[in-house]
């Protein structure tokens, strides 16, 4: 092994630099404001870096291994996560970095993105769950961040908590394999798997772990609480680029290692994927608080995905992928223009919102956008990813479960409109006054919505998406 | 950019103009300016059509094809025959109407036109697709403005209707979501491509099986738009609650979307389906047509009893659908053409009388014609469209439609056309009801004496719908053989 070998670990060794980075400027900056920008500026280069073609292959005798889709993947994920540190920098400067935590919580971020990115690149089991660990821990400082919130520390117990017993459950699942099959590695354990009873309970307790990153039902009770009590950057971090790599991590298993027990794992998607939409969604309907209310809905989303995954095909996985990123894009912009209001005025439910198209216009068409994007409703791309997912679905001819999902893309629909209607066709008593976006805050909302509009209509992404993700079933 | 592709393209350039524009003035001189070119084009059309017709002899002339999603073979394409034709003239005709009745939106005025323009971009979008995709896509824009359009700017529970409007219509279109994709996965011809082009689905004959099962689905799908008994609870409350243009446009346009889909849809591309469940749905049609027309006669609410008879009007296009034959398809899409400019007439006049009055309670009203002449004849004149006397467009529609359902000689085919015939006798109970109570008698309040007649812009508004219902009572044939001629393609694959 080489150097050049490493190279290979491009994107982790890149961020690992910007962590260390901001480490050092932390000692020997002495405004902490310029910490912020820096911060910021070097994660962008970062995501630059990232945009370079790199090439594929495999380290640490398969351990880690690297292809076009996941590095793809983790671009998308890096244009999320600047797209939530844009939206999270006035309230960094605002509170953080008076209380004088402002650099840790970019440590802390990055370092659950570097997690992620080593649960992406995964080629083995041992991998996938130092990356597991890795996203999850320091994510539960974040969510408990505001201290001098009681919810906020409430949220990080109850995260800490269930993240625990849900990666306990996970590496008792892997034992189980690694006893059934002897090995770790996931080229192995592909073709040495049967479906033998312990095996399948090994991957039954695996997949509970995957799960409750993604807040499949029925390991979702952690999100709305989390949600609520975190800080709005946190949460948002959580529900789309947290959920993005756990998607993106499930659906590589699943078709990869775990191909010999499609059988019994089309099945499980199949229930999950029912209850899921459900829950979601009726839980979505009576909630008044914009966090809980967008922690449902994006339970009710992860519903959504699993239609693609149930085809176990290429188009399943281009389907997922796809819908991922538009996922990413619509639910940040949701969360931004939340993020925005409640941190100018402190408000968070969706009375408050009463009248808002009428003293901030622009913040609300950014918050209509993302709801009809969640919703699926054209030309914003949203539509179309829920539109292919449930053309994989269809693809293997599961037109009943294709059927529940439209059901539930109705009741989806109801609740998003609320949203609509409080914000365009009531006229509050007490309406949000209009106030002036900084431009970093301004910066991430018109990426996000960009991002709505482009994924959706410029359909050359989706072939690229195609062309990557077809490595699988070769 | 071809010529139906700019129906598309100049409402997003009047939606782009609009977004800079400032103060009503100026939005509604952009507004009409757009839309009036947009009629211009309409008119351009049926010009352009028949001399395309005379050399060329495709089932669609006009086309053009962009790829869109080459993985799932989606494409941008578009195509024009006869009835597509006429359908967009009618919502050209509509629109611009809707515009110079809006004359005088006072409340966001700019939101307003642009959630029309919207609306109206996507229905000439879904007029104008022949990719299944991209109709569905143009439909789904077509029907989400109508939230906020009845929601900010519509009268009474408008929050509940708007509500209960759309998430009617957009269920159901995830329903056709469901029968599209059906479609699409049993569309594969000889060369096993999957496509979505309702041309190439047509040369396949898709397995039976596969057809019973989807074809109620789309069916549905599209019914409900199309005021379908028992779907059509959303209409009447969003009617009574949108604003005068925006129950003109839905109306008189939007739910043609509903038949039209059906037949080019449903029907074309799933005919044993069509076979198969046709008496079912002849039977809910039926219902619809007498309810709907039995419904109006209870009501006192102008814009219900209008509602109402839109059920009754458009039960009978999906009556005379049904039918199977060449007479009763010509006279469905007649009536579709015929009740798009009639009910949108009556509405732009309901909303007259409305703002004038505040009420559109018949019981509150009387003597209408002595204080507000011009629109109460203009009213009488619509009611007898509407009930179908001879010499307007109402009339050429019926007859044919009846005409074609007598054609059945089995019992129940005969009972259906006997029940849908006695429903004019009610519809002209409550049109007559009305003119009785509302434009005759006495004036029951004294404030209605200082009333003032229709002003110019109204007028304007009237006379754009009020020539195309006389035109067609009176000249029908040229109407009749441009949508004959393209009936063709649905004798040859269904009958």
């Amino acid at each position: 092994m080489t150097i050049e070998n490493f190279l290979l670990m491009r994107n982790e060794i890149s961020l690992l630099a910007v962590i260390l980075l901001i480490l050092i400027g932390e000692i020997f900056v002495s405004n902490k404001k310029t910490v912020i920008n820096i911060a910021i500026i070097l994660f962008i280069v970062h995501t630059i870096i990232g945009f370079l073609p790199l090439e594929i292959g495999k380290l640490f005798g398969g351990s880690f291994r690297t292809n076009e889709l996941v590095h793809f993947f983790k671009s998308v994920l890096n244009v999320g996560v600047i797209i939530v540190l844009l939206q999270a920098n006035d309230w960094i400067k605002e509170k953080l970095s008076i209380e004088n935590k402002s650099s840790e919580f970019y440590i802390l971020l990055f370092a659950t993105l570097l997690g992620m990115y080593y649960m992406i690149s995964a080629g083995d089991f041992l991998m996938l769950f130092i990356g597991i660990e890795l996203a999850t821990i320091p994510t539960a400082a974040l969510v408990a961040y505001e201290t001098s919130k009681k919810k906020s520390a409430e949220a990080g117990i109850k995260f800490i908590l269930s993240a625990a017993l849900a990666t306990g459950v996970s590496l008792f699942g892997i034992s189980m394999l690694y006893a059934s099959t002897g090995s770790i590695y996931f080229t192995e354990v592909s073709t040495l798997l049967t479906n033998t009873p312990l095996a399948v309970l090994g991957f039954v307790f695996f997949f509970a772990g995957i799960a409750f990153k993604v807040s499949l039902v029925p390991f979702h009770f952690w999100t709305a609480d989390t949600y609520e009590g975190a800080p709005i950057s946190v949460a948002s971090y959580l529900s789309v680029i947290s959920k993005a790599s756990a998607v993106f991590v499930m659906v590589m298993v699943l078709f990869t290692v775990f191909q010999s027990l499609s059988a019994i794992w089309v099945n499980m998607i199949y229930g999950i994927a029912i209850a899921t939409m459900f829950i979601g969604n009726l839980f979505a309907l009576r909630q008044q608080n914009m966090k809980r209310f967008l922690a449902y809905s994006s339970i009710a989303q992860a519903g959504f995905i699993l239609l693609g995954m149930i085809a176990n095909t290429d188009l399943g996985i281009t389907t997922v992928v796809y819908f991922a990123a538009i996922y990413i894009f619509s639910n940040l912009a949701a969360f931004g223009v939340v993020q925005s209001i409640s941190h100018k005025t402190g408000k968070e439910n969706i009375d408050d919102y009463n009248g808002l198209y009428r003293t901030n216009p622009k913040m609300s068409l950014v918050m209509l956008m993302a709801l009809f994007s969640l919703a699926g409703i054209p030309p914003v791309a949203g539509f179309f990813g829920k539109f292919f997912l449930f053309t994989a679905a269809a693809s293997k001819g599961y037109y009943l479960l294709v059927f529940i999902a439209v059901i539930n893309v109705t009741i989806s629909l109801y609740y998003y409109l609320l949203v609509v209607q409080a914000m365009f066709l009531r006229k509050g008593e007490n309406p949000i006054p209009f106030y002036k976006n900084s431009i970093a805050a301004k910066a991430g909302l018109v990426i996000a919505v960009l991002g709505i509009f482009v994924i959706g209509l410029y359909s050359p992404i989706y072939e690229y998406i195609a062309d990557i993700s077809n490595f699988v079933f070769k | 950019m071809d010529i139906l592709s700019l129906f598309v393209t100049v409402p997003i350039f009047t939606l782009i103009a609009l977004l800079f524009a400032k103060g009503l003035k100026q939005v509604r001189i952009i507004s009409l300016i757009g839309m009036g070119i947009q009629f211009v084009m309409a008119i351009n059309l049926v010009f352009a059509y028949f001399k395309e017709r005379a050399i060329n002899s495709d089932i669609m002339v006009f086309t053009q094809d962009y790829t869109w999603f080459k993985n799932f073979n989606i494409h941008y394409t578009v195509g024009a025959d006869g009835i597509t034709v006429a359908m967009i003239v009618l919502t050209a005709i509509v629109v611009l109407a809707g515009v110079f009745i809006s004359w005088k939106t006072e409340d966001l005025p700019k939101e307003f036109f642009i959630s029309l323009i919207v609306l109206a971009a996507g229905v000439y979008g879904f007029f104008i697709s022949i990719d299944l995709f991209t109709m569905f896509v143009f439909y789904e824009i077509a029907v989400i403005p109508m939230f906020l359009l009845i929601g900010i700017w519509g009268t009474g529970p408008k929050e509940y209707s708007a509500m209960k409007l759309t998430l009617m219509l957009m269920g159901a279109s995830a329903l056709l979501l469901v029968g599209i994709l059906g479609i699409y996965f049993n569309s594969a011809g000889a060369d096993g491509v999957l496509t979505y082009n309702i041309l190439d689905i047509a040369k396949v004959t898709i397995d039976s099986d596969a057809q019973k099962l989807f074809f109620p689905i789309v069916f549905i799908g599209f019914g409900v738009l199309g005021a379908m008994f028992p779907f059509h609870t959303w209409s009447p409350d969003g009617h009574a609650s949108a604003p005068t243009a925006v129950s003109m446009l839905h109306a008189g346009v939007l739910m043609k979307l509903g038949g039209y889909g059906i037949f080019r849809v449903a029907m074309y591309l799933l005919p044993e389906g069509a076979a198969e469940w046709g008496n079912f749905f002849i039977v809910l049609a039926v219902i619809g047509v007498i309810y709907g027309a039995l419904a109006a006669v209870r009501q006192t609410d102008l814009k219900y009893i209008n509602a109402y008879s839109s059920v009754s009007h458009l039960g009978m296009v999906l009556f005379a659908l049904l039918m199977m034959n060449k007479t009763a398809w010509n006279g469905a899409i007649m009536q579709s053409l015929s009740h798009g400019f009639m009910t949108a007439l009556f509405f732009a006049l309901i909303g007259m009388i409305y703002g004038r009055t505040h009420t559109r309670d018949i019981t509150k009203l009387g003597g209408l014609l002595k204080v507000i002449p011009f629109i109460s004849v203009i009213y009488v004149i619509a009611g007898l469209a509407s009930l179908g006397l001879p010499g307007f467009s109402g009339f050429v529609a019926e007859m044919q439609i009846f005409q074609g359902a007598f054609q059945h000689p089995d019992t129940f085919h005969r009972i259906a056309s006997i029940i849908t015939v006695s429903a004019i006798v009610v519809t002209a109970v409550y049109i007559l009801r009305v003119v009785g109570i509302m434009l005759m008698g006495t004036i029951k309040n004294e404030e209605h004496l200082s009333l003032k007649d229709a002003t110019w812009y109204e007028k304007t508004g009237i006379f754009l719908l009020l020539i195309p219902i006389i035109g067609m009572g009176m000249a029908p044939l040229w109407l009749s053989d441009m949508i004959t001629e393209s009936l063709a393609p649905f004798i040859h694959r269904m009958l």
